[in-house]
This record gives structure tokens, C-alpha cells and sequence, in this order.
């Protein structure tokens, strides 16, 4: 048992490509036998995914040493080297058609993140426009929020619950995505892109996507990557001086 | 072969990756802006003039679409190693922010792709 335990951990990498491939043939089975396919596979091995990272802390199951090899498939290279692959299908006309809507929906995405976000806040009893911008800023994405927070020197705390709002926003998207896609028209590349602007959040833009129509992943990671850039750009500047002028 | 493929997607990685650092630390705010969107942009030209190389085409191909098949398998690891418990510790200011937040986002998308796409195009 003991040499088991660390052959897995010395061969973490490679365990995680079996494990992973496991789980999903157990997803895309029970998808077929529970849900008649009705549920994507793919979103079951998702939420099967997340219910793995209760096993662990900061870093979900690869905190557990034998599954540490997680944490490198799953890592922010080897998650953007795969998107740009996806990319490979898409089609450059249907982006730049779909340019201006994506351009537009990245700033109505932040507004409304940001807006909802400060509401709660308010609404939560945070009077102060220091806090209320930080947790604004950490409903844009879980970047977002710590990087504003930090900016206009807000309480560590809140910087704390700014990260959890944005963590919560890329979990839930991850798990409605594909439930909605229907109803909101998310089945082309237009409103892929346009999706990707109103959410941002990468990893729960990517990770929704997939569980949906890989097709659409090209579209809607493209303009989500330019999201956390632009609110680390907004929040602290723009968005924080409306914010104080209105708590006066 | 297939070694071109992936070497030509990584080249994209990289350069893209590049020019986001550069945007973010032009733009004063350090980190990166937008790389993974400028490598998929230098990928899709690579693809064109790929095409244009009738011997680079076939297992060239084949290198990249097999990193793009794997981007599902990463999501699932990606998954797995998400902070979940202290998102959900975070309190009940996070879990509603994040529900309502994502919720009025998601709702947002049939019109928001309406008024681009009668922009665009205003025949369809």
C-alpha cells in the first residue's frame, strides 16, 4: 500500500490523466443511465470535479498529495494552452463579426457585476465606499476583487469575501451554464462571445462552455480573457470614484 | 509531424501571452490582458498559412487538435482543484452576491446579443 502511495505521488501527473479519464466514463455513463444523455456527460464529470474539491482545501484534491497532480493539469498553463488549441476550429470572420457585441457586452458585464455586487453589499450594511468598491470589484472575477481591494487600501477582510463572491460566480456559471443555454440563445458563436463579455470569470466561462457545445469555447474564452483585465482597470479607478461620490 | 503542430501552438502561446504582458504593464496594471485572446488570433492566422502548405497540413494538424481535445480533461482537473470550501465559507454576503451576480449576467445575454448582432447584421 505504502509503495502504491508514492508511486502515484511521484507519477502525479500521469495518475491524474487515469483518474481523470475515469471520472469521466463514469460521468458520460451515469449521463446515459440516470439522465437519458439529457444531461451533458461532461457537466456531470464538472460538478462531479467540484465535489472532489470538498476533499480538500486551498487547492481542492490535489491538496491530498496522491492527487497533487491535479493541480498541474488543472493549472491556469496547461487550461489557456488548451483553450488557444480550441481555437483552432474557429472561424476569424464569425469573430469580427461578432467584435463590436463583444466589445459592448464586456463593459455591460463589468457594470452589472460591479452594480449588483456593491447593491448587495450595500444592502448587507457596508456603508463605506472603500468596501462596497472591493466586493463590487470581486463580482467582476475572484482577481478582480483582491487586486481593487488592495489598490484603495480596503479591510483585509472584505478582500477575503471578495475572492469568495468571485469563486462563487465561476462555480455557479459552471453548474447553470449548460442548464440555461437554451433559454438565453447560447448556441452560436455571436452570443458565445457575448456570453463570455457579460460573465468574464475564465475558468467558469470555459468550464460552462464545455459542458454545453465545446464548439462555443473558442468564442466565449476570447473575450472573457480581456474581462478581469479591464475590471483590474475600471474598479479601482473608475468605478471607485462614482461609488465614493454616491456614498457621500 | 506532429511535434510542428504543437511547436506552432506553443509559439502562439507564448507570443500571445507576451503581448498581454506587455498590454498590462502598458496599461499599468501588471498582469496580462487579454494574452490568451492574441494567441488564439496568432493561431488562427498560423492556421491560414498552414493552409497554404499543402506538406504542413494532416499531422501538423493533428498536434493541435489533440491538445484542443484535451481542454475538456483540464477543465475537470481545473475543477477539482477550485477553492471550494472557503468560497463557500466566505459567508452568506458571497453566496448571494455570487448567485444574484452570476444570475443577472446569464439573463443579460439574449439581449446583449441582439443589439450586436442588428448592429452587425441587420438582416438576420
Amino acid at each position: 500500500m505504502e509503495i502504491l502511495k508514492q508511486l502515484l505521488e511521484k507519477n502525479g501527473f500521469v495518475f491524474s490523466f487515469f483518474l481523470i479519464g475515469l471520472i469521466m466514463y463514469l460521468s458520460f455513463w451515469l449521463s446515459r443511465i440516470l439522465t437519458k444523455n439529457r444531461i451533458p456527460g461532461v457537466a456531470i464529470a464538472i460538478i462531479l470535479g467540484l465535489a472532489l474539491a470538498f476533499f480538500g482545501g486551498k487547492n481542492g484534491i490535489a491538496d491530498i498529495p496522491v492527487f497533487a497532480g491535479m493541480a498541474f493539469v488543472g493549472g491556469t498553463m496547461l487550461r489557456d494552452f488548451s483553450i488557444v488549441a480550441t481555437a483552432s476550429g474557429a472561424d476569424l470572420g464569425e469573430i469580427r463579426r461578432a467584435g463590436p457585441a463583444g466589445v459592448l457586452s464586456l463593459f455591460i458585464g463589468l457594470i452589472i457585476a460591479f452594480f449588483t455586487g456593491g447593491c448587495i453589499a450595500y444592502a448587507m450594511g457596508y456603508t463605506d465606499a472603500r468596501s462596497i468598491t472591493t466586493i463590487g470589484a470581486g463580482a467582476c472575477t475572484f482577481i478582480v476583487g483582491p487586486v481593487t481591494g488592495t489598490a484603495i487600501g480596503a479591510d483585509p477582510e472584505v478582500i477575503t469575501i471578495s475572492i469568495a463572491i468571485g469563486v462563487i460566480k465561476s462555480i455557479v456559471t459552471t453548474i447553470i451554464t449548460p442548464f440555461v443555454a437554451n433559454r438565453i440563445g447560447l448556441n452560436n458563436p455571436h452570443s458565445a462571445m457575448v456570453f463570455g463579455g457579460l460573465i468574464g470569470t475564465s475558468s467558469g466561462v470555459a468550464a460552462g462552455l464545455a459542458a454545453t457545445d465545446v464548439k462555443l469555447v473558442p468564442y466565449g474564452s476570447f473575450t472573457a480573457t480581456f474581462y478581469t483585465g479591464l475590471g483590474c482597470l475600471l474598479c479601482p479607478s473608475v468605478f471607485y470614484l462614482v461609488t465614493a461620490f454616491l456614498m457621500k | 509531424m506532429k511535434i510542428y503542430g504543437v511547436a506552432i501552438l506553443a509559439g502562439c502561446y507564448l507570443a500571445g501571452q507576451f503581448i498581454g504582458e506587455m498590454l498590462g504593464s502598458a496599461l499599468g496594471i501588471g498582469g496580462n490582458v487579454g494574452g490568451v485572446g492574441f494567441a488564439m488570433l496568432l493561431l488562427l492566422i498560423a492556421n491560414d498559412w498552414m493552409k497554404k502548405r499543402p506538406s504542413l497540413t494532416g499531422d501538423t494538424n493533428k498536434g493541435i487538435l489533440f491538445w484542443s481535445s484535451m481542454y475538456i480533461p483540464v477543465v475537470i482537473a481545473m475543477s477539482a482543484t477550485q477553492d471550494i470550501k472557503s468560497a463557500l465559507s466566505g459567508g452568506h454576503v458571497a453566496i448571494i452576491a455570487g448567485i444574484a451576480v452570476t444570475l443577472a449576467c446569464v439573463l443579460l445575454v439574449p439581449a446583449v446579443s441582439k443589439i450586436g448582432r442588428s448592429k452587425s447584421n441587420p438582416h438576420s
